[in-house]
């Protein structure tokens, strides 16, 4: 064995782990993450959980508090199935971004196993939702526990007040409308001071055990505000509601004039949990492709320094490379591109750019290659990216070759695909850019936006989707969305379909 | 700073709360689909539920979470795909059949094919939804009957025991890790040497070079040999024996007797009535009893035992006589089930037609002879599908069904109905097992 910077012996030999052995390799791996790779991470919690409990983790969207709603359970019951009947494993660790940072060890992984997963979920994750750029704007890792905390018991509360096929309704419309219930594009309005006493409020009853169904009154929520909207001439009015609006949810919590305080606050609640998982949709492949390269190259430095059985490292280079596998087009296992694969692929490329370049590399990233310090080029993109911006700028030709990727164009109106590019020279440009594309969930998803809700007249609420690239929403689906939003709205809406004119 | 926090002992079943609101939401297709599981099933196998659950697959219209999303057809799109082998720009290829991952959406049973759900009942959530609000009556629990048998249980293995226990699969799987690890010799390898040896000591002249390697060879061979008996090919070490612990076993069980009339009256549709009255008995005392045992008797004018098959899908005439049917449960009870030892249930199904002045002589082998050692009797009266006026008055009736009017009168734990629709079996069932029942003071002596 060649001995690295240091020779000792190894943190452990047998597969059994114990909670010794788990600080031990916790603190080894951490004297890497932080002192090598000069990771930044909010202090680790790491929690052993057994199989079902990391199956209810699973159902309830990884959070470690949920409130109650039968969709959960039809999840844990299509998982648990899955799962005792051997047609999908378990994942072997759940992280969760807040601070403390919560990651979830299964207690039937071995030593090697917990290893890995501590280098992965407790400094890669870790790492990368402290100092991503997106999840800092837009989540708050400190408070989210007692959000959600307060969400819980909230819900629960109105359950019991309003019954809970009443609470129900509300949540399964909510939910039917999560992904048109984030801003896209800017940061919400400020909520205005009343809200902020109000909210202020419920903190203050929830915490002294009064019930906080009573404080969401109209004169706490402001809400005469309506009142004068009403008055209003209609350019105004569409002033005054922020139309167009593109969050649905935030529309219909402010505006709508069927609902009571407690059902907007149920909106509220699953508007801004959807707000607070979006960066994770927009980051998988860079968030996995972090962890995955924090853990390839802290295992790897454990065994350089001779800390890690042949056999340990072993059982890791084998669980790592299935998790980075990729099919290929035409192979049975094929199921698009995995985050892991790509995202692992492009991290280790970064750092082949700068510590050898070839010419190819020098031409298409004149920034970097070359760079002494691929940490800090590293983390830097690691920082400032989100899946669409990490891959325009840092799919190299290499990788493209690598990976032997190619587009296929499909356009409805021919008969046949078209292979439109391939991995050679007048192709990177475009593949690259196809691919980063598909990875835009401003263009995923549908762009869906209220228009206008003339509440003087009839009170309709006008609904845009701006249709791109000629493809409309699927119909079933589209018809039992609006039915929610009829219900959440009280009054007629339509939904129209605009051209976005190409 | 940093922490680790065990959470195994955490309560388990987090979920149970989704788990149950999940349960009532699909609730109607759930019981769509068990009622049919009821009806198709035997009720010999006890309606089919296997001990760890039912699976339950269900259409997922009510369970779907809509969405706004794109749809898979149209328009124009670009896939970024790996591993292009011979693609050139320009290069055609044929539209994948269906779409996007659409394939078999249109064919299914229910017309929504890609989205069949399908999880585990477990057997408590399927039998809850089966009997959704039944109690077990006072009388259930009182005379289960509990008797002890000494059986045994596996218990692991170990390396000692008697022969008779011996593993051969775990022994074997031992002594083969050994040899491997030990490197014991092959009979193979051997055979080699051997065979190179007795060449070579069959040359009539052998040159100095032969002379040595003859006798390398023999000392190989005697090196080979002397391991062989060293590493055996089954060491004491590689023995595993199975050891079983006793173990009692306490049984309380009980006995369903199904007695039916089978006379030309009785059809199709009379015999599924009665076939799911006697299923929803069964199950329901199959909860409350480790073993319950099915005894069907079959009458026109004299009664006999047959089998299930029998009992509902052969078909007889000849005139009704109801007692006979009594008679016989009383003398299977009298050789076989000896009512200190057996929870006895009745059930009778009939159409109500009987012969002459026998069911008098019913009301008397009831009161006498079978509710003493009954815990309880229920009878079903079939009656034709628009006999409004029957279900809507239970006063009015033929003979029998005045007779065990009477019945009912004196005893508790005697209940009757009618019914004439697959519907009616449920609620009425339902009510033979309110919990106002109390009947069982009478039963087992």
């Amino acid at each position: 064995m060649q001995a690295g910077d240091t020779i000792s012996k190894p943190l452990f030999t047998g597969p059994e782990w114990t909670f010794e052995l788990l600080e031990v390799a916790r603190d080894a791996i951490e004297d890497i993450a932080l002192n090598d790779l000069g990771l930044d991470v909010y202090p680790n919690q790491i929690e052993i959980i057994s199989a079902e409990q990391m199956l209810d983790a699973y159902s309830c969207v990884g959070l470690p508090l949920m409130y109650q709603h039968w969709s959960f359970g039809k999840h844990f019951a299509r998982d648990e199935a899955l799962y005792r009947t051997g047609r999908q494993g378990l994942a072997y660790e759940i992280v969760i971004n807040s601070n403390p940072c919560i990651s979830y060890n299964m207690e039937e992984n071995t030593m090697a196993m917990q290893t890995l997963v501590m280098a992965h979920a407790a400094f890669g994750h870790n790492h990368f939702f402290k100092n991503n750029y997106l999840f800092q704007q837009w989540t708050d890792a400190a408070g989210i526990h007692d959000y959600l905390a307060f969400a819980k018991n909230y819900i629960a509360a109105c359950e019991e007040r309003y019954g809970l096929s009443a609470v129900e309704e509300i949540l399964d419309a909510a939910h039917a409308l999560q992904s048109q219930g984030v801003f896209r594009y800017g940061r919400p309005p400020k909520p205005t001071t009343e809200e902020l006493a109000a909210m202020q409020k419920v903190r203050e009853g929830y915490e002294s055990g009064q019930s906080v169904l009573d404080i969401w009154t109209d004169a706490t929520m402001g809400g005469d505000k309506l009142e004068q909207i009403r008055d209003e001439p209609y350019s105004a009015r569409r002033k005054l509601m922020n139309l167009p609006q593109e969050n649905l949810l935030y529309f219909l919590e402010k505006h709508s004039p069927v609902l009571d305080p407690w059902q907007s606050e149920i909106l509220r609640i699953v508007r801004m949990l959807a707000q607070y998982l979006y960066p994770q949709k927009q980051t998988k492949v860079m968030n996995e492709g972090c962890a995955t390269f924090v853990h390839y190259y802290i295992i790897n430095k454990l065994f350089e320094q001779g800390r890690l059985t042949e056999g340990a490292y072993m059982e890791m280079m084998h669980s790592h490379t299935n998790v980075v596998l990729q099919p290929e087009y035409d192979d049975p296992r094929y199921s698009g591109i995995n985050p892991y694969a790509l995202g692992f692929a492009m991290m280790q490329d970064i750092r082949r750019i700068c510590e050898n370049p070839t010419d190819e590399d020098r031409e298409w990233f004149p920034d970097f290659a070359g760079d002494p310090d691929w940490r800090r080029v590293m983390r830097d993109a690691w920082a400032n990216y989100r899946d669409e911006s990490f891959i325009q700028q840092f799919l190299s030709p290499h990788l493209i070759r690598k990976f032997k990727l190619f587009t296929l164009a499909d356009d409805a109106e021919q008969s046949h695909l078209v292979v439109s590019q391939i991995h050679n020279r007048s192709g990177y440009r475009s593949v690259r850019r196809d691919l980063a594309h598909s990875y835009d969930l401003a263009y995923l998803e549908p762009d869906i936006q209220v228009t206008d809700a003339d509440l003087k007249g009839d009170r309709e609420l006008k609904l845009t989707h701006t249709v791109r690239d000629g493809i409309h929403l699927s119909e079933d689906d589209r018809d039992e969305v609006l039915k929610h939003l009829r219900r959440l709205w009280g009054y007629d809406v339509s939904l129209e379909a605009v051209d976005a004119g190409s | 700073m940093h922490h680790f926090i065990d959470r195994r002992a955490n309560p388990k079943g987090k979920s149970l709360g989704n788990r149950q609101r999940f349960l009532e939401r699909a609730r109607e297709s759930i019981k769509e689909r068990v009622d049919r599981s009821v009806r198709d099933k035997s009720i010999k196998d006890g309606g089919g539920i296997p001990a760890e659950g039912e699976k339950v697959t269900i259409p997922s219209r009510g369970l779907k979470e809509p969405r706004f999303h794109h749809s898979a057809k149209g328009g124009r799109r670009r896939h970024v795909l790996p591993g292009n082998k011979d693609f050139v720009v320009g290069d055609t290829l044929k539209r994948p059949q269906g779409g996007a991952g659409e394939g078999g959406k249109q064919a299914s049973e229910d017309g929504d094919g890609a989205d069949e759900f399908s999880f585990t009942l477990t057997r408590d959530e399927y039998l809850e939804i089966l009997f959704d609000g039944l109690e077990l009556p006072d009388l259930v629990k009182k005379a289960s009957v509990e008797t002890e048998t000494i059986g045994t249980r596996r218990a692991g293995l170990t390396t000692a025991g008697t022969p008779n226990n011996l593993n051969l699969v775990r022994t074997m799987r031992n002594s083969l890790g050994r040899r491997i690890a030990l490197q014991r010799p092959t009979a193979k390898s051997i055979a080699e040497l051997q065979k190179q040896i007795e060449e070579l000591q069959a040359l009539a002249e052998r040159s100095t070079e032969q002379e040595a390697y003859l006798e390398e060879l023999i000392l190989r061979l005697e090196a080979l040999e002397r391991k062989r008996r060293v590493v055996g090919y089954i060491d004491p070490l590689d023995l595993r024996y199975d050891t079983h612990v006793p173990e009692k076993i306490r049984n309380s069980r009980a006995v369903v007797f199904c007695l039916m009339d089978v006379s030309g009256s009785m059809q199709e549709r009379e015999k599924d009535l009665a076939k799911r009255f006697f299923l929803l008995l069964h199950l329901f005392l199959a909860r409350s009893y480790e073993h319950t045992e099915l005894v069907f008797v079959r009458h026109t004018h004299h009664a006999q035992e047959v089998d299930e098959e029998t009992f509902f899908y052969a078909r007889e005439t000849g005139g009704t006589i109801v007692s006979t049917a009594l008679e016989k449960m009383k003398e299977i009870v009298a050789k076989r089930y000896p009512p200190d030892e057996w929870n006895i249930y009745g059930a009778q199904a009939s159409d109500g037609e009987n012969f002459g002045n026998d069911s008098a002589r019913c009301k008397a082998l009831l009161l006498e002879e079978l509710l003493p050692v009954c815990q309880y009797y229920a009878y079903v009266e079939i009656v034709d599908e628009n006999a409004e006026m029957l279900l809507s008055n239970p006063e009015a009736g033929e003979d029998l069904w005045q007779n065990y009017r009477q019945v009912k009168a004196q005893v508790p734990h005697f209940e009757m109905q009618r019914v004439s629709q697959p519907s009616h079996i449920y609620p009425i069932f339902r009510e033979f097992f309110l919990p106002k029942a109390k009947g069982a003071q009478n039963a087992g002596g």
